[in-house]
């Protein structure tokens, strides 16, 4: 029985009189796809918020690869190994799609306090930084002003950046959102290609892919956990099928 | 903050490549023509002018450095200036008039400054951090005006320029003229050195998307805070310049209108680039200049300029050159 | 003799807080709703000024030129609105400052090509003009008197309009999500037009009720607009009652401050060197409590988008 990447632990988080992220328990074990589904505004991206750092809980625990980060900034959790893509792509749009992923291995190569000589031309950084490209399938927009990519392409750095990073843990925002079919079909194929290299939290609306990739899926309705358990059982759980009215049939 | 800023030219055209060394060497090429071209029309006033521009195109490229690649609208850069200048003053008031002391000491303050005030300024973003900046530079402006001992509102005349180990070598206007540009020459190629470095990296990076940059892994805070210092001490060096120049200091190099007027320079010229400050530097003093002799009350038309400008022109005079360039290219 | 000094200068810090707080509630409004950095919400209160001098010098009756410069106030604030600065709600801030930069400089020089470089006074109205006896030994000149009482009063017209009318609701919500408010159907631009508008007035009403103390003169605003952002930052840009707050602590602090500093400092160390040291930590401390108050809160006391 192996230890946990990733526990939450109680965790709660609340906006005035709204309670957004209620009690929340779950871990993620190694080498898993963890899902995260729910109706909208159940309260996921501020999970995924308050993991990656960005915003605080107001109670509760997480810890990560065996450390207690509840109080530390993105940045320490970063240089951890938490990876991660946001909902809204997040990316360097002036800056070469290289530099974006060399940034994220520049930030793991000892000092940035370095004051001289080119970053952009240094091999040390762009050679891991080709390689997260290649594995992404972007190896040959190196040198394209990233704000110039489609918007799959973008989602494709975003995981380059990630991939970079040397996670321990990937947190996936919504990776499909705004793909079409065949782009969240590549989409699904890379993250499939990627598993078991390292474990992932995948919060996602779109069910076709969810039920591909994931090993575990946790429901969060109201800010609840409602239901955690395998793709099929899930399916099969009433509670779930009633948040979901009027969604497509899964 | 939405739409275009007429303000911002694309970083990848900001880390600069080889090709951009004909401009700025021309640039420099000319500054040090003026002293001979000012022998040879007798015209002292010429050679005034353009160290004062040089002077304040070293506090502008600094600026550069925080607003146009850091995204960080320091509205409180003249206090530097000032301080540097009045490091100069009062050491001199005191008997100390020795470049090889006030010359550090002016940066050294400046940086001290800098950094006290840029611990708390970076703790705020957008429009929060650009009237903390501002304020700060008021509370140095107030300070420096109850200095009653130095001269208080009217300011503090020094009596000479300083001395290079006792030798005096700023006292004559030329070699003191070289000196500024080599302080302009090094100030440039530094802040280009800086850029293009991880640590500029970082500081540009930052000024796209610093979430990213924190949820990559780096304390974007800690950056912005050195390169805040670093141009904290550039200016410092510039109002060093200025009080050996002017051999006056006032509370009024501080003052906010001081530290708009070296926005305006930056943004004039195309911010981004370093070179557009040195070129906003010396559109807006020239114009000043100019102006200035033809009506008393000449900020009744560069006002209106002012605004035309931001209402219509887009990337200062760099955006307009390089636009120009281009067509012409095509032609 | 100390109490009665204490009391003085509790007054004037209550009427400069006044003063602050009719300026700093239009800035703050126009920035927590538009987004817009106007520095040129100075030479709005100098405008106001200005005005009134002109306008006294045709009617002769205070009250007639104080009515007729608010008017005139508010017509050249929302030419200004619809001719330049609404065309910068879009733009980067940096856009803005110097825009705005580019107006003061404008209407600072243009005054001294109107009016003359010279200061110009205004006298108040004759009710109004004289001292009233307070305490024993103490008078205490009533213009200061009504200053007080027509900013609290404008204090709270500003709150109930704010928070208990329809139009006031739009501004609330257009200083949280103003974005929100358009897509909802209202009419923004006339929002807008209204919010500055507003502000203008506000604005030129500090000046013209200030003007009987201090000389109408070019750049009188740019130093209270400095005083003027330090509130609206300490309290929280978009709220007015942020800025009320803000103002009356800053108004405190900054008068009592300067008048007792050298004071207090005496006890600290000796009378020379509190006389050298005190002037200069009297002007630092209203930017030490802002810097305090932003090391706690970075967006202020009570900031209109939350936290």
């Amino acid at each position: 029985m192996s230890e946990p990447v990733l526990r939450l632990e109680a965790l709660q988080k609340r906006f005035g009189s709204l309670v957004v992220t209620d009690d929340v328990t779950l871990d993620v074990m190694p080498g898993e796809i963890h899902a995260i589904i729910g109706p909208n505004g159940a309260g996921k991206t501020t999970l995924i918020n308050q993991i990656s750092g960005l915003i605080a809980p107001d109670g509760g625990r997480i810890v990560f690869a065996g450390v207690d980060v509840t109080q530390a900034p993105p940045e320490a959790r970063a240089l951890r190994g938490l990876a991660r893509t946001f909902q809204i792509t997040s990316i360097l749009p002036g800056f070469p799609v290289v530099e974006n992923v060399a940034l994220a291995v520049q930030a793991r190569d000892g000092s940035s306090l370095r004051f001289i000589g080119r970053a952009a031309d240094e091999a040390k950084l762009n050679r891991p930084a080709r390689a997260a490209l290649e594995q992404t399938g972007l190896a040959d927009r190196a040198a394209v002003r990233a704000g110039d990519l489609s918007h799959g392409e973008k989602r494709a750095l975003e995981l380059a950046i990630a991939l970079a990073m040397q996670p321990q843990l990937l947190l996936l925002d919504e990776p499909m959102a705004g793909m079409g079919r065949d782009e969240t079909d590549r989409q699904v194929e890379l993250l499939l290609r990627l598993k078991g290299q390292f474990p992932m939290v995948l919060v996602e609306h779109d069910m076709a892919a969810v039920f591909a990739l994931a090993d575990r899926i946790s429901v969060l309705i109201g800010g609840r956990i409602v239901v955690v358990g395998s793709p099929d059982r899930v399916r099969a759980d009433p509670q779930v099928a009633a948040a979901y009215l009027g969604e497509p049939t899964i | 903050m939405t739409g275009a800023a007429m303000s911002i030219v694309p970083s990848d055209r900001a880390a600069g490549s080889g090709r951009d060394v004909a401009g700025p060497l021309l640039m420099f090429m000319m500054f040090a023509l003026v002293p001979l071209v000012a022998a040879l029309t007798a015209d002292r006033y010429l050679l005034d002018l353009a160290a004062r521009v040089m002077i304040f195109a070293v506090a502008a490229v600094a600026l550069d450095l925080l607003v146009g690649y850091g995204g960080l609208i320091s509205f409180g850069h003249a206090a530097f200036m000032g301080l540097g200048a009045y490091a100069v003053g009062i050491l001199s008031a005191h008997g100390i008039d020795d470049a090889l002391v006030s010359f550090p000491v002016a940066i050294v303050v400046s940086m001290l400054f800098a950094w006290a005030t840029g611990v708390v300024c970076l703790r705020t973003k957008g429009a929060y951090f650009i009237m903390i900046t501002l304020a700060f530079g008021q509370m140095a402006y107030f300070v420096a005006t109850s200095l009653a001992p130095y001269g208080g509102d009217n300011g503090l005349t020094i009596a000479a320029r300083n001395t290079l180990a006792g030798w005096p070598l700023f006292k004559s206007d030329r070699p003191f003229y070289y000196f500024i540009l080599v302080c302009l020459v090094g100030t440039y190629l530094l802040c280009r050195t800086l850029v293009a470095s991880r640590f500029g990296r970082v500081v540009r990076g930052a000024r796209e998307n610093a979430s990213r940059m924190a949820t990559i892994g780096f304390k974007v805070q800690q950056f912005q805070l050195v390169a805040y210092v670093i141009a904290g001490g550039l200016a410092g060096m510039s109002g060093f310049l200025l009080a050996n120049s002017t051999e006056f200091v006032s509370p009024a190099y501080m003052s906010w209108q001081r530290s708009g007027e070296l926005i305006i320079m930056v943004i004039l010229g195309g911010s981004g680039t370093l070179e557009g400050a040195i070129i906003g530097a010396a559109a807006y003093l020239l114009t000043e200049e100019w102006l200035s002799g033809i009506i008393e009350n000449w900020q009744v038309i560069f006002g209106p300029v002012l605004v035309l400008v931001v209402l219509f022109g887009r990337g200062g005079l760099m955006g307009m050159a390089t636009r120009l360039w281009r067509w012409w290219a095509h032609v | 003799m100390a109490g009665t000094l204490l009391l003085v200068q509790f007054l004037n810090g209550l009427q400069l807080g006044v003063l602050l707080f009719l300026i700093a509630a239009g800035l703050t409004l126009v920035f927590g709703v538009m987004n817009f950095i106007n520095l040129a919400h100075g030479v709005q209160y100098m405008l106001g000024a200005y005005l009134a001098v002109a306008f006294y010098g045709v009617v002769g009756n205070f009250l007639l030129a104080l009515v007729l410069a608010l008017i005139a106030a508010l017509a050249f604030g929302l030419l200004l609105e619809i001719l330049i600065f609404r065309h910068l709600y879009d733009r980067d801030h940096l856009d803005q400052i110097i825009a705005t930069f580019g107006v003061i400089l404008f209407l600072n020089h243009g005054v001294k090509v109107i009016w003359g470089a010279a200061p110009l006074t205004l006298p108040p109205p004759d009710v109004f003009a004289g001292s009233l006896v307070l305490m024993d030994g103490l008078l205490y000149p009533v213009w200061r008197l009504v200053i007080i009482a027509a900013g609290l009063a404008v204090a709270a017209g500003l709150y109930g309009a704010v928070n208990f009318t329809r139009v006031g609701m739009l501004v609330r919500a257009g200083a949280t999500n103003a974005p929100m408010v358009s897509a909802l159907g209202v009419n923004i631009e006339r929002l807008f037009m209204m919010v500055f508008g507003i502000g203008a007035m506000l604005a030129g009403f500090a000046g013209i009720m200030i003007a009987p103390i201090l000389s109408v003169e070019p750049g009188m605003g740019d130093n209270i607009l400095i005083l003027a952002f330090v509130v609206i930052v300490i309290g929280g840009i978009g709220s007015i009652r942020g800025a009320f707050i803000a103002a009356l602590l800053i108004g405190l602090v900054d008068t009592l401050g300067r008048s007792f500093a050298v004071d207090i400092l005496r006890l600290a160390m000796g009378p020379s060197p509190a006389r050298t040291v005190g002037p200069a930590i009297a002007s630092m401390l209203i930017y030490l409590l802002m810097a305090v108050v932003l090391y706690v809160r970075p967006e202020g006391l009570f900031p209109a988008k939350g936290r």
